[in-house]
Parts: structure tokens; C-alpha cells; sequence
């Protein structure tokens, strides 16, 4: 509901302060409990396969890379593990897109931002950043201390931001190294990156990665997700009431008192809340925000606040989870009296799970039953046809081979259409003159430039079409294409 | 200096000290980075004067300590290309030309330096597909006035047709009216034969025996017997579909009264001897010559 205001009622203070206002520094807590350990576990997941995918070998046979998974960029080949895929097949790649978007929207209606708390690099890395700076120079207190600390520096305190900067930069250029590797044979490009042999390139790359990363995570940390990324926007349009978000329960938490208080006013029967306004929940977000106020775009719910809280509420004897993954219809519901309902399965929810499967399967599908032989025409068109000295007609066309397969093929080429078409290879001198053979390497295309003669007596129409069919001889497997053959 | 003591109530920011009917302008300097940045660009425009070529003078000008120039680097970078395509064209210049085709590598090479090449000199005239136009002959069809085969085909890229060079082809088409040695009946007469030699209609009281006997007296020394043409001289075939400048009646005799000699430039001395090489390839390829 819009409140009429007085103009005369507003002063200059009755903003939301400054457009612009400086950072203020972040100093989360250790803390550990449920959620912390799930952090832990997939940070070490993620960091594990991020850093040492590139050296799993997977055997593809003689002179083919023998890398599980690489972009090999030069050759225009991308390898994951039994899958290679060629510059023509980008479209898993946009099939792979959908499917993480989709699986990001559903992960978004179940339980939140968990790609945000979890699993987004920005996250995994800035977690592991503070982990460092924890280690290096205390915790949360001890940090703001020395932070605050005007007194000139003594060389301990040197020592330790020149210790934590160097184990950051140590970081962020294994980071950028392990980039690298995906582009080349890994431990080839390992030998040449200590040797100073390797291209420039990989140097550029790396130094490029290695300063994003060590920026990134150690100094920009919570401003990209709640200045640069754009998910936290297109989340708050996507979710519902449903979504499972890292909540206060004011019900229960209101209101907030010390424990002593509580104690008394419960002697004497009165209703006061769970939260004892302790501030563990701030002092452990990493966003810096207190998630008493309610869901806010800066909170990536990454659930640590609810570790922090239940661990004082064990402490003083009050049932765990004032703070965890709710809603506000649940919050609503008790304090109606009515039982918390967890609506995983809903329309949403399952429309998103079956775009998945189904682009998952399409994909799947594909990929099984994708040919390694394929063929494409393009028809000349400068000029469209030829007329020859008897009167027939020619079209010419470039045809492009591809065999996918790892060994060499004899293929075999033929044009069908309504007329009586004669096919002719411009190099290549064939056995069977009406049907040229022509050999392709093993994972690779061969561009041919093919002549098609209609006879005059024929009499081709204005345009009629050409299927091309391209036949392994050896093997039998047959690819096609249609194209149009014209008169002049 | 303006004086920036005056601080204005409402904002707490000092003033410019600038007026205008009584409004004052707050004083917002640029952002020290800001400034720091420009001051920064100024002296590193100073080294570059330094340094790189900067200044016009009357006649030249200020060359820098490092001596460059956009020319030399150019020339260097031409440099470098030569040698990154040398070892290819080399290959391409040492393989023997009836073999460029058998050679996928060398084929591919060869199409992509000869359609380049094709289309910075010899689309001007034969279109940038090599289709031709009225006079200016088809190259993707089997009709070589000058002979189809690599060797043909490349003989005439090199000497050209008529173009004065030493080695060029020779041969033309007679001005017969112009020069008196046809009379205008016996033109018409003779344009009908060479259209029934392919089949063409003739005109109503067309003399066909009168037409082979001009024909026999005056065309058969280049266009051979029947008009099969010779590859010698450049002499058409006439029985055929296809027709450089027409095979309308009025073209043809056109034609005869007024000779026909298309000129092709030699390309010998102009482009190297592996580029005439690919450019043959090229032009073959287009229709599988003859």
C-alpha cells in the first residue's frame, strides 16, 4: 500500500543514505557445525576437480590426445572423457547451457541461492581466501584489531599481510595454471611452464587468471555478488513462496532478550523469543548482513548463520534451527498454531525437473546415435550453372567430408535426382567413372569441389533437387544431404 | 585563485566563489585518480615524442630515438608472410603441375592462392566466378577457345591471347565486310550456314549450298572442316551450344563483317611462376577443363 506523505514531512535525511557509499569491510568468524562441513566438503570437491581434472588420462588410441578432458583449440576438438566433439556439434554445448540454467532455476525453487552459499566459484574461492587470512591472522576479533590498529607496524604484523598476500597469489596462479591445462596436454604444458618453454600465451592466461582470481577473492569478495552478478536479481524474480531460503524464525525468536530475562519472564509464564541477541549470526556472514531482517539480496544463503546459531542455542538448552531453511508461509502457519508444510513437489518445481530431462535426454539421444560420417554441400553460386559446349548442364558444388571415426575411410559418392546426373570429382581419377570414391583421413574433412551433369536431352527443370549420399565403402554407413540442382 | 572558503549551509561543500544572479556553484573537483591519470597520460606523451616519430617539421619530421616507422614495420610484417607461405608455395612450385590435382593438400592450396589471386586480377574481365560475359570467355565450362588441358590452360595464363607478347597466342577473326572480301549477301548467307552447323534455324530462302561453298573458301583455314574450330589459332568450334559474343544472326554477322580479336594480357613478368602455376590449377578446377 502506497502511504500519502506530506512533502513537508520529508527531510533530507529521510533517504536511504548516500548513493555511493564505501565498503565496509567484511570480517567473518570461524565457525563450524552442519552446514560449514557440507562448505568444506564441497569446496574441497570442487577445488579437487577444478585443479586436477586435466591430469586424468583417458586412452583414445594412437594419435589422438590422450587427455580426459581438453579443449583442443588449435585442432578445433573438444574431449570429455569417451565424447569428442566437433565445432559443428557447438550445439550440446548450448544443450549443456540449458540444462544448467534450468538446474540452476530449479535449485533456486527448492532451497534458494544454493548455488550461490555452495558451489559459485566466486564463493568457493573467497571461502577459501578467508580461510587463509583466518589462519594467517586470527580470527574475526583479532583481525579488526589489527585493522583498527593505529600504531606504526611492527615486523610481525608485516610479516603476516606479506605471508597472507604470497599463500593468495600462490592460489590464484595455481588457479590460472590449472586453466591452462585444459587447453593442452597437461603434463606436457606443466614440463614446458617450469622450463620457461611454454607459449607466451599460457603466461598471459595465467597472469590474467591469477590477478581475477587474487582480486576476486581477496579484496572484492561479497561487492561481486552483490554489485556485478546478476543472479541475485533474476533469482528474486524467479522464486516463490515455496522456496526453501535461510530464514529467521521471528516466530520463535521474538522477542529477542538475554538469557537471564528469558528465564524469569518464562517462570512466570510470559511468551519471549529463542534469540538472545548474541550477534553470532552477523559476526559469521560472510556478506557482512544481519539475517534477522529478513531475506535480502545481499545473502547468498550459504547457511552458515544457522551453524553459528544453533551452536548457542545448544549452549543455552533451547531447540536448535531459530535460524535454517524455511518460508514465510511456515513462519505464518505456527503461529496460527498449524503444522510447517515443505512443498518440494510443486508445479514449478516439476515443470523445471522435466525440461531438464527432457533436454537432457534429447541430448543423451543424440550423442548415442550421432553418425561419424557426415557430409554437407553448399552449391555454387557464381555462377549458378553451365551450360557445356553439348548443350547438358553443369552444377558445381563444394562438398564438404567429415569422417569423425578414428580410422581412414574409402567413401564413396553419389548424386540421385530426377535426371540422369553424372558426378564428377575435379583430382580425382575414379575406377568406377560414374561413382567417385575419394579416401578420408581418419578425424578429419575433406573438401571437394564436385561437378554434376545433367544430359541435354534430360532437360533439367528450373530447379530440381540433388540428394548427395556418401557411402563408406568399407563399412557400409551412409550419410546424405540435399541440395538443389539448377538450370541456367 | 578562486576562492573556495565559502561554505554553502545546505550541502556543507565549499563554493567556487562563482555567481549568477545570486546562485552560487558548488565546488566539485575531479576525483583525485582522476587527475592523477591525466597528469600521468601528459608525461607519458612526453616520452613517446621521445621516442616515436611525433612532431612535423618544414620538410620531414621528428623521427624518435627508436627509429620507427609504420613503412618498415609494414615491410617486415610482409616479410614474415612471405616466409610463413614460403615453404607451401615451394612445395606447390616444385610439384609437377599434373599432379597439383591428384594432391588434396597441394589442390586446396593452389584453389585458395588462385581465388584470391583470380579475384585481384582476373575478375575484372571474366567475372569473380570466372562466368565470363559477351567476349569475355566462360571458364567453368568445356569450350576452351585456346585448348582445356593444365598445360593449355597455363600457356595462355603466362603469354596471354594477342598481347603483344613474344610467346602469346595468335590468330584473329577477319573483318570480311569491313575489308571488302565478302559482299553483304554473301555474309548473311554464310552467318545461316554457321548457325545450321549447330543446328540453329535459318532464314526462310537460305541457300545452303552457296553457304558451305563461301564457307569452304573462306572460314575452313581456321575453323577446320565442318567448323570444329582449332585451338591453334583460337578458331571456335561453330557447332556447338556455346557462343562467345552470341549466335543471333545480327551478332554473327556482326562478327564476320567486323573480326573479332579479344585480348587477354600475358601474366608472365607480373605474377610469379608458382602463382601462374596455382592460378592454372584454379582455373581448371572451376570445370575439370578439356
Amino acid at each position: 500500500m502506497n502511504k500519502t506523505v506530506n512533502p513537508t514531512d520529508l527531510t533530507l535525511d529521510d533517504d536511504n543514505g548516500p548513493l555511493y557509499v564505501a565498503r565496509k569491510k567484511v570480517y567473518p568468524q570461524s565457525v563450524s557445525g552442519t552446514f560449514r562441513r557440507i562448505k568444506w566438503g564441497l569446496m574441497a570437491f570442487c577445488l579437487g576437480v577444478y585443479y586436477f581434472l586435466p591430469f586424468v588420462r583417458w586412452n583414445r588410441g594412437l594419435g589422438a590426445p590422450s587427455q580426459a578432458v581438453l579443449i583442443d583449440l588449435p585442432n578445433s576438438r573438444f574431449y570429455f572423457f569417451f565424447i569428442e566433439l566437433w565445432p559443428q556439434e557447438v550445439y550440446y554445448f548450448t544443450g549443456l547451457l540449458i540444462v544448467a540454467a534450468v538446474a540452476l532455476f530449479l535449485m533456486n525453487s527448492v532451497g534458494g541461492r544454493i548455488w550461490c552459499g555452495y558451489l559459485c566459484p566466486q564463493t568457493v574461492w573467497t571461502d577459501l581466501f578467508y580461510a587463509v587470512e583466518r589462519l594467517v591472522e586470527g580470527d574475526r576479533r583479532e583481525r579488526m584489531k589489527k585493522d583498527k590498529s593505529s600504531d606504526p607496524m611492527k615486523l610481525e604484523r608485516i610479516c603476516e599481510i606479506v605471508l597472507k598476500h604470497s599463500i593468495w597469489l600462490m592460489i590464484a596462479w595455481w588457479t590460472g595454471g590449472a586453466w591452462v591445462l585444459y587447453f593442452n596436454d597437461a603434463p606436457t604444458l606443466v614440463k614446458e611452464l617450469v622450463t620457461f618453454q611454454a607459449p607466451m600465451i599460457a603466461y598471459i592466461w595465467i597472469a590474467i587468471l591469477t590477478a581475477s582470481t587474487y582480486l576476486l577473492a581477496g579484496f572484492m569478495r561479497e561487492q561481486v555478488c552483490t554489485y556485478m552478478c546478476p543472479w541475485p536479481r533474476i533469482q528474486a524474480a524467479l522464486t516463490d513462496e515455496w522456496a526453501l531460503n535461510v530464514t529467521y524464525r521471528y516466530d520463535r525468536g521474538e522477542k529477542r532478550t538475554s538469557v537471564k530475562k528469558a528465564a524469569e519472564l518464562r517462570a512466570l509464564g510470559e511468551q519471549v523469543g529463542d534469540c538472545v541477541d548474541c550477534y553470532q549470526c552477523v559476526a559469521v556472514c560472510p556478506t557482512g548482513i544481519d539475517i534477522r531482517n529478513g531475506p535480502q539480496l545481499e545473502c547468498i544463503q550459504c547457511g552458515l548463520c544457522i551453524d553459528a546459531c544453533d551452536n548457542v542455542m545448544a549452549k543455552i538448552g533451547r531447540p536448535k534451527r531459530l535460524i535454517g531453511y524455511d518460508n514465510d508461509i511456515n513462519i505464518q502457519r505456527r503461529q496460527e498454531g498449524k503444522a510447517p508444510i515443505y512443498r518440494i513437489v510443486r508445479a514449478r518445481t516439476v515443470v523445471y525437473s522435466a525440461i531438464i530431462a527432457a533436454v537432457g535426454g534429447i541430448m543423451i539421444y543424440t550423442l548415442a546415435t550421432r553418425s561419424l560420417l557426415d557430409v554437407n554441400v553448399l552449391h555454387d553460386r557464381n555462377p549458378v550453372a553451365v551450360k557445356l559446349s553439348d548443350g547438358s548442364i553443369r552444377n558445381a558444388y563444394t562438398v564438404r567430408l567429415l569422417n569423425k571415426s578414428g580410422y581412414d575411410r574409402v567413401i564413396a559418392i553419389d548424386a540421385n535426382g530426377p535426371a540422369n546426373l553424372t558426378v564428377h570429382v575435379i583430382g580425382v581419377d575414379s575406377v568406377t567413372p560414374d561413382r567417385p570414391m575419394v579416401v578420408v583421413p581418419r578425424d578429419s574433412t575433406s573438401e571437394l569441389r564436385l561437378l554434376v551433369t545433367a544430359p541435354a536431352e534430360s532437360n533439367p527443370e528450373k530447379s530440381i533437387p540433388v540428394r548427395f549420399h556418401v557411402t563408406d565403402i568399407g563399412l557400409g554407413e551412409v550419410a546424405s544431404a540435399t541440395d538443389n540442382f539448377v538450370a541456367p | 585563485m578562486t576562492d573556495h572558503s565559502e561554505v554553502d549551509t545546505v550541502t556543507g561543500k565549499s563554493t567556487t566563489g562563482h555567481e549568477w544572479d545570486g546562485i552560487k556553484e558548488l565546488n566539485t573537483p575531479l576525483p583525485r585518480w582522476w587527475v592523477i591519470c591525466f597528469y600521468l597520460t601528459i608525461i607519458w606523451s612526453i616520452g613517446y615524442w621521445i621516442v616515436y616519430p611525433a612532431w612535423p617539421l618544414i620538410s620531414s619530421h621528428t623521427t624518435g630515438l627508436l627509429g620507427y616507422s609504420t613503412r618498415a614495420s609494414l615491410a617486415v610484417e610482409l616479410a614474415n608472410l612471405e616466409a610463413l607461405r614460403g615453404e607451401k608455395m615451394a612445395a606447390l612450385a616444385a610439384a609437377p603441375l599434373a599432379d597439383i590435382e591428384k594432391d588434396p593438400a597441394l589442390l586446396a592450396l593452389a584453389r585458395a592462392k588462385g581465388r584470391t589471386v583470380f579475384g585481384d586480377n582476373c575478375a575484372p574481365c571474366h567475372g569473380s566466378g570466372g562466368a565470363g560475359a559477351k567476349g569475355y570467355p566462360n571458364l567453368n565450362d568445356d569450350d576452351w577457345l585456346w585448348g582445356g588441358t593444365l598445360d593449355q590452360i597455363m600457356q595462355t595464363i603466362q603469354f596471354g591471347a594477342r598481347s603483344g607478347h613474344a610467346k602469346t597466342h595468335e590468330g584473329q577473326m577477319l573483318a570480311f565486310g569491313k575489308d571488302g572480301v565478302l559482299k553483304a549477301d554473301e555474309i548473311v548467307t554464310v552467318a545461316n550456314y554457321v548457325r545450321s552447323l549447330s543446328g540453329l534455324s535459318t532464314r526462310k530462302g537460305f541457300d545452303a549450298a552457296k553457304g558451305e561453298k563461301i564457307f569452304a573458301e573462306n572460314c575452313v583455314a581456321c575453323h577446320a572442316d565442318g567448323g570444329k574450330g582449332n585451338p591453334e589459332l583460337g578458331a571456335p568450334n561453330l557447332t556447338d551450344k556455346i557462343w562467345l559474343y552470341g549466335s543471333d544472326e545480327a551478332t554473327l554477322i556482326e562478327t564476320i563483317s567486323q573480326g573479332r580479336a579479344g585480348v587477354m594480357p600475358a601474366w608472365e613478368g607480373r605474377l610469379d611462376p608458382a602463382t601462374i602455376k596455382a592460378m592454372a590449377v584454379y582455373v581448371h578446377s572451376l570445370g575439370g577443363g578439356k
